[in-house]
């Protein structure tokens, strides 16, 4: 129909019809893209997202140790916001006193749910794959042995025994390693991905 | 009206009752593609047999025809023959279009669209069939390293992230099969999602001056297409099947095609890869495992002057991250730079183990597009994407099958584009882009988010064009304009959130406080205006492009909102909430020489950047996990600058010989430094061996020579070990190397191609400077790939 319609005009006004027609799609399509877009775009804003709280996450290291008899030594180290800027703070309470044995044990928690999460349990339950380091500066008259071993008769560092000598200072620093290889010759060769890793400030006296 | 079209209808069947059989018809013959005069075609009138042929100007004219329908045969040397249906009314005046050029079908079906060039004044680099197939088994970094002046950052062998000119990540746009991939891409250690297999060609442009994909390309675009579809009834396909020795594995690759002369096509194509661990020259690199499966179909009509098309894509890569890379704080990192070999190597396996990453990207595309008279040709296209990513670190064994990033990002993509010939001498392109994006963070994770839930609306465009002065000089010139909404959810640790003061400026972005995290909602807006102008000018056997071309940015999500421990390159990383847009302003300039034996190109180019976002070390941070170096996002002016060659020289008949170099010198021009991780200078020499007469046979050996790069910014850091204070030097790039491949390959038979390929020929132990990894172990030995292609 339409093309008998267009009959009479000449060919030039034939083209410049459909021209304008092609026009008008065009803007037609262009609008049509634009609403679609704009639809797009209005989709209904979503709920606010939940937090998340690191699960792994060790924000506390207790390491209490006991004399047989007269006062036990507590260092504690606690760091609640992870990686972020707040520094650990680090605690001791008590010194050591000399040529002393002392059982020890390590506390690994996450404090930031409620109640705290033992994750102690965690490394004890996995003690093929974990290992806690002491290590002792120079200078410091300390020596450390494991007391508990993994299913391969490896040490793990959960339960230890802490000797000292004469009077000194210097740091003792607590290192969890996850994976590490095992056994191993201490911390240097030892591997693995650093879970803890918190020195403190002692003294015997 | 009713009664007009009734008189019409009248006058018109008065007209066919008289049998008037003395009407013209005045015909003209075009091109379809360039609208250009056919000359010496045949036009058979079917009913009559009687045979006419076209003049000088395409026109020809049949006299004495009946009011009625005629069937029209056109048949003309380099055409396919086709009949068209013509109604007679009286004197016709009507045009044809035959589609030129059978032969090359393949080249030009898709109405030049994809094998011509996105920009006029920008030299671009495009890699073949054949090139892309000897990459079968590899990545698309891989395949697209073998062009100068494209480097990549890799993450081990097997993500590879391309580089164009010293830039990556957000800075390259990679278009695949017509869609903008949105991958996740802001990060170093994400490779794009894209089968190499599926591509036909691949395109880079080393700038921004391609506006119609988009105005933030500081770097540079890759564009990947599909191979085009002939208008012919048949029923092809080919099967590449490759086996490497270094991995122990390979790849399968099948693409079958169905087409019909009518225009239906479609398009089945599948990629199966499989790796175990890699070998460094020394030792097996533990974890190194790959397995990737891929799957496209697409269903099109094409009629030369319309057609649609539905494509879509799923890529799915499961890949292995070095076991000895995988370490806590700054005191593992002593360790593992100190030791020689990896801190863990173990036996060869398929198994891939965490850490790994699982990314599945999924891409859907409608497209359709029409050639209108007297307009040009209208595209309209819909894509939809979903990106999946998940990364799996090594947890405690509760969460070990958890992973630690799962990351959901969706994008729909509607464009319309018109492009247009107003006359020979000019053509202009334009366009409007929308999309809607959203990132989901899964909380399963028990992770903190890496990147924020949010939704993006974006809405660009476009206009460029080219203006041919005479067959010497060509000038073109684009403008596009961008807009950016985020809207965004972001947990701020309370710690940093007061540390960097945003609880002063940004109190009203607070929703809510949950123990010690904030949730905020930022919302961003960016507009992002681009330009370009070039031209080019031929002179001989010389040609010369210049383009200077303006790219505006927007902050990724990565650059905005990091914050918190990166596990996969164990620092913490920083974003800034307050970053604006970065500027590039680039000027390219190239000069080719097309000889008879001797071809070469020189790519000059300088870039420079405003508020140039990097990111670089700061600070260290004590945790209970120990040291931490602290990178920062900031802005800052960058200058670049560097030089692209390649040459080729005709030795004898069937020798050849070919040369690469490339250079890139990136300097931080505020604090006076050089930027971090730009390429060292490398150069690629290659001797060709052809003799078509021996079933085609190819042989290349090839010399790559990578400088060491010195320039570089001082990253080290001190670290407090339990008994020592160490200098952690992450900064120092590995000294200079160089590689000699072998690449053979030949035709058994019509059908039937065989390739032997072997790299790194003498096992070189070596280091890349761009390799995140390689602070922890070599990168790959001797691989010795076997290929065979079957063609069907």
């Amino acid at each position: 129909m339409k093309t008998l319609q267009i009959k009479p005009f000449t060919n030039f006004n034939f083209k410049t019809m459909k021209t304008m027609t092609t026009m008008k799609t065009m803007k037609n399509i262009s609008f049509y893209a634009l609403l679609a877009i704009a639809m797009l775009g209005c989709s209904d804003d979503d709920a606010a997202p939940l937090p998340i709280n690191d699960e792994e996450l060790i924000t506390t290291v207790i390491l209490t140790l006991t004399p047989e008899s007269g006062d036990q030594v507590v260092l504690t180290t606690v760091d609640l916001d992870g990686d972020g800027p707040d520094e650990p703070v680090t605690t001791v309470v008590g010194s050591f006193s000399e040529n002393t044995q002392y059982q020890g044990a390590v506390r690994f928690l996450n404090e930031t749910e409620t109640p705290a999460e033992e994750i102690t349990d965690e490394v004890v339950e996995e003690a093929d794959e974990h290992q806690v380091f002491y290590t002792i500066s120079e200078g410091l008259n300390i020596q450390t042995t494991y007391e508990d071993q993994d299913s391969q008769g490896n040490p793990l560092g959960v339960q230890i025994t802490l000797s000292t000598g004469l009077a000194s200072e210097g740091s003792l620093t607590v290192t969890l390693r996850h994976e590490p290889v095992k056994p191993n010759d201490g911390l240097d060769s030892a591997g693995g991905e650093t879970d803890i890793a918190t020195s403190f400030d002692v003294s015997i006296q | 009206m009713r009664l007009l079209a009734l008189l019409l209808l009248l006058f018109s069947s008065v007209h066919s009752f008289a049998q008037d059989c003395n009407n013209t018809l005045n015909g003209t013959l075009l091109d379809i593609h360039d609208g250009s005069v056919l000359t010496g075609a045949t036009i058979v009138v079917a009913q009559t047999g009687v045979g006419f042929q076209t003049d000088l100007d395409g026109n020809f004219t049949i006299n004495f025809l009946c009011n009625s329908t005629y069937q029209l045969q056109v048949s003309h040397p380099s055409c396919s023959t086709k009949i068209f249906t013509v109604v007679i009314q009286d004197d016709t005046q009507k045009t044809f279009k035959l589609e030129h050029h059978l032969e090359s079908l393949n080249e030009i079906i898709v109405n030049g669209n994809k094998t011509s060039r996105e920009t006029k004044t920008l030299f671009e680099t495009t890699l073949n069939q054949q090139t892309i197939t000897s990459f079968s088994g590899g990545s698309l970094g891989d395949v697209l390293n073998s062009i100068s002046g494209v480097s990549s950052l890799n993450t081990g062998n097997t993500v590879v992230k391309p580089m164009i000119n010293g830039l990556h990540s957000s800075r390259v746009v990679v278009i695949n099969n017509g869609v903008r991939m949105q991958d996740q891409e802001w990060g170093a250690e994400h490779a794009p999602s894209i089968d190499v297999n599926s591509a036909g060609s691949i395109k880079v442009i080393k700038g921004a001056g391609a506006l119609q994909y988009g105005g933030n390309a500081i770097g540079g675009v890759i564009i990947t297409s599909a191979p085009t579809v002939p208008l012919l009834d048949s029923l092809y396909g080919k099967t590449i099947v490759g086996t490497s020795s270094n991995g122990r594995g390979g790849s399968v690759s099948s693409n079958l095609t169905k087409s019909y002369e009518n225009g239906w096509y479609s398009t089945l194509q599948g990629t199966l890869k499989r790796f175990g661990d890699f070998n460094a020259p020394d030792y097996v690199l533990s974890n190194t495992g790959i397995f990737e499966r891929n799957l496209s179909v697409s269903l099109g009509f094409n009629r030369i002057d319309y057609g649609v098309e539905a494509y879509y894509s799923y890529f799915r890569n499961e890949i292995g991250i070095l076991r000895a890379s995988h370490i806590g704080g700054a005191q593992d990192q002593v360790q593992a730079i100190l030791s020689p070999t990896p801190s863990i190597i173990e036996d060869f396996t398929y198994g891939i183990d965490n850490p790994r990453q699982d990314v599945t990207h999924q891409l859907g595309r409608i497209s359709g597009f029409k050639e209108l008279a007297g307009l040009g040709r209208l595209s309209l296209q819909y894509d939809f994407q979903q990106n999946n990513r998940l990364e799996f670190d090594i947890r405690r064994a509760t969460d070990s099958d958890k992973a630690s990033v799962d990351l959901t990002l969706n994008t729909q993509t509607l464009r319309v584009d018109l492009k247009t010939d107003l006359s020979d001498k000019f053509e202009a392109t334009t366009g409007i882009i929308g999309s809607h994006q959203t990132n989901f963070a899964n909380p399963e994770t028990g992770v903190r988010r890496l990147i924020p839930d949010y939704s993006m609306q974006s809405f660009g465009a476009f206009f460029s064009g080219n203006f041919k002065i005479n067959s010497q000089w060509l000038l073109e010139a684009g403008v596009r304009f961008d807009y950016t909404f985020m809207d965004v959810y972001k947990f701020y640790r309370q710690s940093f959130w007061e540390e960097r003061g945003y609880d002063d400026q940004f109190s009203d972005l607070v929703i809510q406080v949950f123990g010690n995290q904030v949730l905020t909602n930022p919302k961003l807006y960016f507009t992002n205006p681009s330009f370009t102008l070039g031209a080019k000018h031929s002179f001989g056997s010389y040609t010369l492009f210049a383009n200077y071309s303006m790219a505006s940015r927007a902050p990724n999500a990565s650059e905005l909102f990091s914050e918190g421990l990166h596990h996969s390159a164990s620092r913490i990383e920083l974003g800034d909430l307050q970053f604006g847009s970065e500027t590039a302003h680039k000027i390219a300039l190239t000069l080719q020489q097309r000889g008879e034996r001797f071809d070469f190109t020189i790519m000059p180019y300088s870039n420079k950047i405003d508020n140039f976002i990097l990111i670089e070390p700061t600070a260290i941070r004590q945790t209970i996990r120990g040291n931490f170096q602290v990178w920062e996002y900031r802005q800052t002016q960058a200058q670049m600058f560097g030089i692209d060659i390649q040459a080729s020289l005709s030795l004898f008949d069937n020798l050849s010989f070919t040369h690469q170099f490339s250079l890139v010198k990136g300097y931080d021009t505020s604090n006076n430094q050089p930027l971090i991780n730009m390429p060292p200078p490398s150069t690629l020499n290659s001797l060709v061996y052809t003799n078509l007469k021996y079933n085609n046979l190819t042989i290349s050996l090839q010399s790559n020579y990578v400088f060491t790069q010195n320039e570089f910014p001082n990253t080290n850091f001190e670290v407090t070990l339990p008994d020592s204070i160490q200098i952690l030097d992450i900064s120092t790039p590995p000294p200079g190397y160089h590689l000699l491949h072998l690449k053979a390959s030949a035709d058994i038979s019509d059908t039937i191609y065989i390739g032997l390929y072997i790299n790194n020929i003498n096992n070189t132990s070596y280091r890349n400077y761009l390799n995140r990894l390689r602070y922890y172990a070599d990168d790959l030995g001797r691989n010795i790939t076997l290929q065979l292609k079957f063609n069907y």
